[in-house]
């Protein structure tokens, strides 16, 4: 499985034609203690770069873009109960949402890991 | 993130070389480059103050003495009501209280905390208002009173149960101030003004301390294990909590005392009826809201879900209705309450505990419910 990543900090995970998203370590430590997480509905038809869910802080609400277009598939539940995995475990238990992918072209945009690293280095 | 608006160089407080050496993210507030929160974290310093004890710098607040020219503290005080509803007349030397500089039109010019020093009166007020505070001081008491800015000295605040017994450590006689005490004390030999009062909703105490000193006395109190330095992150979520006003937010010049639920802070000495009624800006509105009301009021509010409500969602009176009744002012997640909470102004007919309204989030229609204030209850030394 392919991981790639967005200037804004998003992770996708590649398996086939479905992208399980997240947002990325170094993400969820500039937000700080997350207490509240908006999830999409499923079956929502996202289209690249707009608004998709929201984190929230002590301090203040982002929102987590979608890296790419394509029909949310699953949500992850645990998120809305325990806000705080998004700290504990951003890169695994604490994703986000599936996505079908609608047009694989749209990945070539991303970053992988190593450059995903100098953008945030 | 915080938008600059113009490129005036910030300022900095004389804790600033501290605050780096300890860590902190640095943001530009009110003019200032102030620390936000220190390693840990918002949430962790917010729970930290409330258990143990926290230290914030709050030097960029405005620090003034007003001088009576007669030498008699009483003309002072007599002047000082020309610009506030609260009665100054009457508050005791070591004594402090809140107040307000209202305007003509009866809205908040600025809130402030004015103390009693014996000879002298003095005055604390916003960072981001203390520039025109004193102008509009020198503008109607230069006949009365000698203004004098206090720009060399620092303002830290110890906050949380362990502070009486960590300041006490370099100040034994702080232990037998109550709440709203306040007057001149030395502090590990160093010359302070104390006070028994915060923005925390906790015991504790502020500090006014020479700003050469600033960083020795700060120092010297973080020697305690239980004693943290905390940002302006977990001061917002503290004061909130408390249930008490940020300027420029929930109170401003569009918001007279009445309306901002401040009544409490207005004695009857300065009403209708009272001893001195009147005699400050806005009177006659002031005076006729506290006698028959405001037709909007502030509240607290408490969203029924998790979902934070922040500062400027509209609220509406129920999830369909398109006229908006009022706006959410401050907002945003109590790490003690363990819950989102908010507060905001909304029409007094609307205003009973319990009540219910929506707030607009993302073009979704949240329910509050009119909630008591303060969220966490206060453990003021009374």
């Amino acid at each position: 499985m392919t991981t790639l990543y967005t200037s804004d900090h998003e992770w996708l995970r590649i398996d086939g034609d479905v992208a399980t998203v997240g947002i990325t370590d170094y993400a969820q430590q500039q937000l700080g203690d997350v207490v509240f997480v908006e999830l999409p509905k499923v079956g929502r038809a996202l289209k690249k770069a707009e608004a998709a869910a929201v984190v929230e802080s002590v301090k203040a609400a982002s929102d987590v873009y979608a890296p790419i277009s394509g029909e949310v598939l699953e949500v992850n539940d645990e998120l809305s109960g325990e806000p705080a995995l998004v700290n504990a475990d951003a890169a695994g238990k604490a994703w986000f949402f599936k996505m079908k992918i609608a047009d694989k072209s749209e990945l070539g945009g991303l970053m992988d890991e190593a450059a995903y690293k100098a953008h945030t280095a | 993130m915080l938008a600059r608006e113009d490129l005036t160089p910030l300022k900095r407080t004389p804790l600033h070389g501290l605050h780096l050496a300890l860590g902190a993210k640095m943001v530009p507030f009110a003019g200032y480059e102030m620390p936000v929160q220190y390693a840990p974290g918002v949430l962790r310093e917010h729970l930290h103050t409330r258990k143990l004890a926290g230290l914030f710098d709050v030097s960029h607040m405005g620090q003034i003495a007003l001088r009576p020219k007669s030498g008699t503290i009483e003309d002072a005080a007599k002047a000082l009501e020309r610009l506030v509803p609260q009665d100054i007349l009457g508050l005791a030397p070591g004594r402090q209280r809140y107040a307000q500089f209202t305007n003509e039109d009866g809205g908040i010019l600025d809130d402030l905390m004015v103390a009693n020093f014996d000879d002298y009166l003095f005055v604390v007020v916003n960072a981001a208002c203390k520039a025109q505070d004193e102008a509009h001081l020198r503008a109607h008491l230069s006949d009365d009173c000698i203004i004098e800015s206090l720009t060399g000295r620092a303002l830290v605040a110890l906050q949380g149960p362990e502070a009486e017994r960590v300041l006490a450590k370099f100040c034994p006689d702080v232990a037998s101030m109550r709440f709203m005490d306040a007057g001149p004390r030395r502090v590990d030999g160093i010359d302070c003004f104390v006070s028994r009062s915060g923005y925390t909703g906790e015991d504790g105490f502020e500090i006014s301390v020479p700003a050469e000193s600033a960083e020795r006395l700060a120092t010297a109190l973080l020697t305690d294990s239980e004693a943290l330095p905390i940002g302006l992150g977990a001061r917002d979520s503290l004061r909130l909590e408390a249930g008490l006003c940020l300027y420029g937010h929930d109170i401003d010049t569009t918001t007279t005392p009445v309306e901002a639920a401040l009544e409490w802070s207005i004695q009857k000495s300065r009403r209708t009826g009272g001893a001195r009624p009147g005699g400050f800006f806005g009177e006659n509105k002031i005076l006729a809201q506290l006698a028959s009301g405001a037709p909007r009021r502030r509240v607290g509010l408490k969203p029924e879900g998790r979902a934070p409500v922040r500062e400027g969602a509209p609220l509406f009176v129920d999830a369909a209705s398109s006229e908006q009744i009022g706006t959410v002012t401050s907002g945003g997640f109590g790490p003690s309450l363990n819950a989102p909470m908010a507060m905001g102004y909304v029409p007094t007919a609307l205003s009973a505990l319990g009540t219910r309204v929506f707030a607009e989030v993302r073009g979704q229609r949240l329910p509050l419910q009119v909630a008591s204030m303060p969220f966490v209850q206060n453990t003021y030394k009374r």
